[in-house]
């Protein structure tokens, strides 16, 4: 039994332990976003990095969730005979929670792995010591310009997901079930309010966060080796994604 | 003057160094040689200030560097130029952009004058024609170049050399010695070089210091090592499998 508690004690402490370092890791790049010299070139290439590396993914997953979307839609809302909802019913999922949701799954996916991996392969290969050893802050030079890129794209990238998956819902929608093209963006308008898309909004700017966050703190701390790279990488998508949905769920519940 | 005094440092509960004590003379070239693993690396990143001992001091032309916060370290590290192992050049830059760069981020230069530098570096090391390329186009002897032309860029006063001949051939690994020879003749920085190649860095060396068991076992002269009588120190320099020193381990 005291074995068992000595056990969970460890882990609990190293746990906590992570946790410290993980936070002390974004608050030292938060302050740097405000202490000039700012890197504007880097931050353009990581934009780039960003919106490139997920824009093909985007498309295609917010189309088709768009058009799965209205095709659960329209089965539940002709039970009730509101199939002239579509149109609200699918903008509503998409804005406030599929949109930021899945788009940012995606991008962890596709750019967050890539970022891991990049920054880890440059701390295995001693590039992060080298601009330490040129006395330049590595969190100013790598750090900072991911951050503040996802902060900037991710709402961006939420947007497009958004609207594919709005004419996604449209062409199975309209095109291929019949409901009339008009009802569809009319009644979308009616229902839609500004406090929907600024709940999305924040949503994907929060996302953005613990993406970058997350992917560089690994790659920034990754292991020996291309064994330590690899674990870094897995570990960066796994909690990024678990964070991505608590956090959902977190702010969902306070800004209903 | 560099001096490293009782340096103790261990990684998960394994002691690599044990109170290591090492005297660099301004202007001059040391080696540091041992075994692969004795913690040659662990040694010289103390220098560099890229880790802190557990115990022990590491002194700066008088100043203790394990005991300064970020900022003042880093007026330390303006002085300070590395040549890392793998040459840590940044992939996604060319050579020319890698060798511009502590110069574009460290000083006021103008444009013209950064490339005008960089060239001069670039010709000296030999990469005069290959400043376009990225890392990835170079061989491992050119990355080397490249790393040291950067490394020198900003003539610091201190360089330290990570194993710069590890993985070359023995024309390359030459070429490289001499070169480092020769670009100390004309900055005149303290080196410090970690080496494999013993004998061979021997000829460029002021000092060899041979590191085992996480201290210093010998420092002297090149002469000195090789006349020595320290069976660890014969061991090595004779590369002879018998001895104090465990291959196994």
């Amino acid at each position: 039994m005291t074995n068992l508690l000595r056990i969970a004690g460890r882990y609990v402490l190293s746990a906590l332990r992570e946790m410290g370092r993980m936070f002390l890791f974004l608050l030292s790049a938060l302050e740097m976003i405000f202490k000039p010299p700012f890197k504007f070139r880097q931050l353009l290439k990581q934009m780039r990095f960003f919106g490139n590396k997920s824009m093909l993914v985007i498309l295609l997953t917010g189309s088709f969730t768009g058009m799965v979307l209205a095709l659960q839609l329209y089965y539940i809302l002709r039970k009730f005979g509101s199939e002239a909802l579509l149109g609200p019913g699918i903008a509503l999922s998409l804005i406030r929670e599929l949109g930021p949701v899945l788009s940012a799954l995606m991008v962890t996916g596709r750019a967050g792995s890539a970022l891991t991996a990049e920054i880890g392969m440059m701390r295995i290969s001693e590039q992060i010591d080298a601009l330490t050893a040129m006395a330049l802050n590595p969190i100013r030079y790598l750090i900072v310009p991911n951050i503040v890129a996802a902060l900037i794209v991710f709402p961006l990238i939420t947007a497009v997901f958004d609207v594919i998956g709005i004419y996604g819902g449209y062409l199975v929608g309209v095109k291929l079930l019949g409901i009339s093209g008009g009802t569809y963006f009319s009644l979308m308008e009616d229902y839609v309010e500004m406090k929907d898309v600024l709940l999305g909004l924040y949503k994907s700017i929060s996302f953005g966060l613990i993406v970058s966050w997350i992917s560089c703190y690994k790659g920034f701390n990754s292991g020996f080796g291309a064994a330590g790279v690899s674990k870094a990488t897995t570990e960066a998508v796994v909690l990024s994604s678990i964070l991505i949905l608590v956090w959902d769920y977190s702010l969902g519940s306070f800004l209903i | 003057m560099i001096e490293l005094i009782g340096l103790y440092k261990s990684f998960k509960g394994q002691n690599v160094l044990k109170g290591a004590d090492l005297l660099i003379p301004t202007g001059r070239i040391v080696t540091v040689v041992g075994k692969s693993g004795c913690g040659k690396s662990v040694l010289v990143k103390h220098i560099m200030g890229l880790l802190r001992p557990d115990a022990g001091q590491v002194l700066i032309d008088g100043i203790d560097i394990t005991k300064l916060e970020l900022t003042e370290l880093d007026r330390i590290r303006e002085k300070l130029g590395v040549l890392f192992q793998g040459g840590a050049l940044f992939d996604s830059m060319t050579v020319e952009e890698n060798v511009a760069f502590p110069l574009k981020e460290k000083t006021k230069l103008g444009k013209a004058e950064i490339r005008e530098r960089v060239m001069r570096a670039l010709e000296d090391v030999g990469l005069g024609d290959r400043g376009s390329k990225f890392p990835e186009e170079l061989s491992g002897g050119m990355k080397k170049r490249a790393a040291l032309a950067r490394a020198l860029i900003t003539e610091p006063s201190l360089v330290i050399f990570d194993e710069p001949t590890t993985g070359l051939d023995p024309v390359i690994t030459s070429s490289i010695h001499k070169l480092i020879k020769t670009t100390h003749e004309k900055y005149g920085f303290t080196a410090v070089i970690i080496s494999h190649e013993v004998p061979g860095i021997f000829g460029i060396v002021d000092k060899v210091a041979v590191l085992h068991d996480g201290v210093i076992a010998q420092a002297g002269t090149p002469d000195e090592i090789r006349a020595s009588t320290n069976p660890v120190v014969k061991q090595f320099i004779t590369g002879s499998l018998e001895g104090p020193i465990d291959i196994l381990s």
